[in-house]
């Protein structure tokens, strides 16, 4: 066999990467219902929250379809990002990961591609939520570089979520409890959070809990940038924490992929 | 040509405190259809596993078309194709898109990909299904082309791990069918298998496991021939007549069983033995309520080799 140069591997890897990305890519349109299902649900969030719940949740400034967009837009982001869990934990029970593992690649490329998978699909269902939250009354007045800061966010947020879905997805023992060890981790982050309403009417440990978590960080700086103010210190608190997680979760992932098979 | 394409020394693996293999050696030659033959739990997976570089064994020496597992596992990736148990193909892409895949993770070119998908699906008779999403395919189709994902690349060895398990019985002698076409390209076949009539029809070569050890390695027919090419089973209505038939009957590779009322034997000249036996029953008043004349199973294969029949060790599947 040749001595394969450094050179070599990486033209590999990067082939490795991109056809599992397309293959990840290939997943959303071919199964559209699950793109349906994960922005349907957003969409019903903001619905409920707009008409039914919105009229008794007091503001400080301006239309609470304002305030909630920010939050609507994350949930949905967190929520789709478990797709990754799903997806890994279905690779693993149908063997998928076994049979690429004995491929000559880098086999967590295959990890890659479902965190950039993610990535599209997120950007997808972002731009819905957007455009239907447009139809109810949601005014933003960010300007251009306002929203180049949002998309990084929301960027760096998916991979974040996505690398944490990545874990849940190999240390989860079925696909059954894949949806509810996301559901357990998610549903706190998001609604024990600003997401939906001001955390001042929380209880004072809850309300410690909820300041200083990383989803409420990141939903106040897209608040603040979509409504054309400074998103101040919640900025760079999100920066940290989405950096943080990434920078811990990817290797934890690594060594749980690893792991697997060699139990 | 090197001497054997699979070479396994005294290999040992142990689940925690659970000892799977208790030193297993093997080899097989190139070209030649190797078959692991084994009650559920007697590891055969897991010898595939170690094989196929998913698995790291405990100690022994390993060595696959010529690269040593300890120190060239990649090597040896570029070298197999795995079929395991559970059809590992993508449900929502095609049955080409997953080919075609599967060529570009084997760093295959594209010319190469290009010639090689359309032959496969020829060649497994799927090019009618090759554009619809394999979710839509039946068990015999994706078992099929998991078999064709796993020979994208041409390598010199392919693991089977039970490639016709849960397969219905048309599905299956298509399976055994690609799989004698493997050889005819003189391609390296080690395969597992729970039958003994599979083993015989596909093997040059049968090993049986259980309990972690190999407990017999020869050709199917040598092996066959230990228990008898046709085995005859006589079923008793009370226990009375069971031990008394017992007593009266004669004959090699005779095993009964007790809870069944069941003794089965090898028979050698058919007809004429069972004629014989049925008549001395009669004589003795013994009633037989069923007579079967059936193929050797693993089971008489155990019984042979253990006294005891091939049973499934619980807990053990990895």
């Amino acid at each position: 066999m040749k001595r394969q140069s450094l050179y070599q591997k990486a033209c590999w890897l990067a082939n490795d990467i991109q056809v599992l990305f397309i293959r990840s890519l290939k997943h959303i349109y071919k199964n559209y219902d699950q793109l349906l299902g994960l922005t349907i649900q957003p969409i019903m969030f903001m619905l409920l929250f707009r008409y039914v719940l919105g009229g008794a949740i007091l503001v400080e400034e301006g239309t609470y379809i304002n305030f909630l967009m920010a939050g609507i837009l994350v949930q949905g982001v967190a929520f789709g990002s478990l797709t990754t869990s799903y997806s890994i934990a279905m690779d693993l029970q149908r063997g998928i990961i076994d049979r690429l593992k004995t491929l000559p690649i880098t086999s967590w490329a295959v990890m890659m591609g479902h965190v950039a998978g993610d990535l599209v699909r997120n950007t997808l269902q972002a731009v819905i939520i957007i455009f239907m939250g447009l139809l109810v009354g949601f005014h933003p007045s960010a300007s251009v570089p306002d929203w180049a800061v949002i998309v990084v966010l929301v960027f760096l947020f998916t991979l974040a979520v996505s690398w944490m879905a990545a874990i849940m997805g190999l240390a989860a023992k079925t696909l059954e409890s894949v949806s509810w060890i996301g559901f357990l981790v998610m549903f706190p982050l998001t609604f024990a959070s600003a997401a939906f309403v001001p955390t001042k009417t929380m209880p004072p440990v809850l309300r410690t809990f909820a300041e200083n978590q990383p989803v409420t960080h990141i939903v106040e700086a897209i608040r603040a940038l979509t409504l054309g103010k400074s998103a101040g210190h919640h900025l760079w608190f999100a920066l940290v924490w989405c950096m943080a997680i990434i920078i811990i979760s990817i290797p934890v992932a690594a060594y749980l992929f690893r792991r697997h098979g060699g139990k | 040509m090197r001497e054997y394409a699979i070479e396994i020394e005294n290999l040992k693996k142990s689940f925690k405190k659970l000892a799977v293999l208790k030193g297993v050696n093997l080899t097989v030659k190139p070209g030649e259809v190797f078959t692991l033959l084994g009650p559920n739990g007697a590891g055969k997976t897991t010898i595939i596993r170690i094989l196929s570089t998913l698995l790291k064994p405990d100690s022994g020496k390993i060595i696959v078309n010529g690269y040593n597992l300890k120190t060239q596992p990649q090597e040896i990736r570029q070298s197999i194709g795995l079929t395991g148990q559970y059809t590992a193909v993508d449900e929502y892409l095609t049955g080409l898109e997953n080919l075609e895949m599967m060529g570009r993770l084997y760093h295959l070119s594209r010319s190469e990909i290009k010639q090689r998908v359309p032959i496969l699906l020829e060649q497994f008779d799927l090019m009618e299904a090759a554009r619809r999403p394999v979710k839509n395919y039946s068990g015999g189709m994706r078992r099929k082309l998991d078999l064709a994902a796993g020979l994208i690349a041409s390598p010199p060895i392919v693991f089977l791990d039970e490639p016709t398990s849960s397969l219905d019985p048309r599905s299956r002698l298509a399976v055994w069918e690609i799989i004698k076409n493997l050889v005819s390209e003189g391609i390296t076949v080690f395969l597992t298998t729970q039958h003994l009539e599979e083993a015989d029809t596909l093997a040059d070569r049968v090993a049986v496991i259980n309990g972690g050890r190999i407990i017999a390695d020869d050709t199917p027919e040598r092996l066959k021939n230990l228990v008898g090419k046709e085995r005859l089973e006589l079923v008793f209505k009370t226990s009375e007549d069971f031990a008394r038939a017992l007593t009266i009957i004669k004959g090699s590779e005779l095993y009964h069983d007790q809870k069944t009322n069941t003794v089965s034997l090898a028979v050698e000249r058919g007809v004429i033995d069972i004629q014989e036996i049925l008549n001395r029953m009669e004589k003795a008043r013994i009633q037989v309520e069923t007579l079967t004349l059936r193929k050797p199973t693993l089971d008489d294969v155990f019984m042979h080799f253990t006294g005891r029949k091939a049973e499934e060790e619980e807990g053990l599947k990895v």
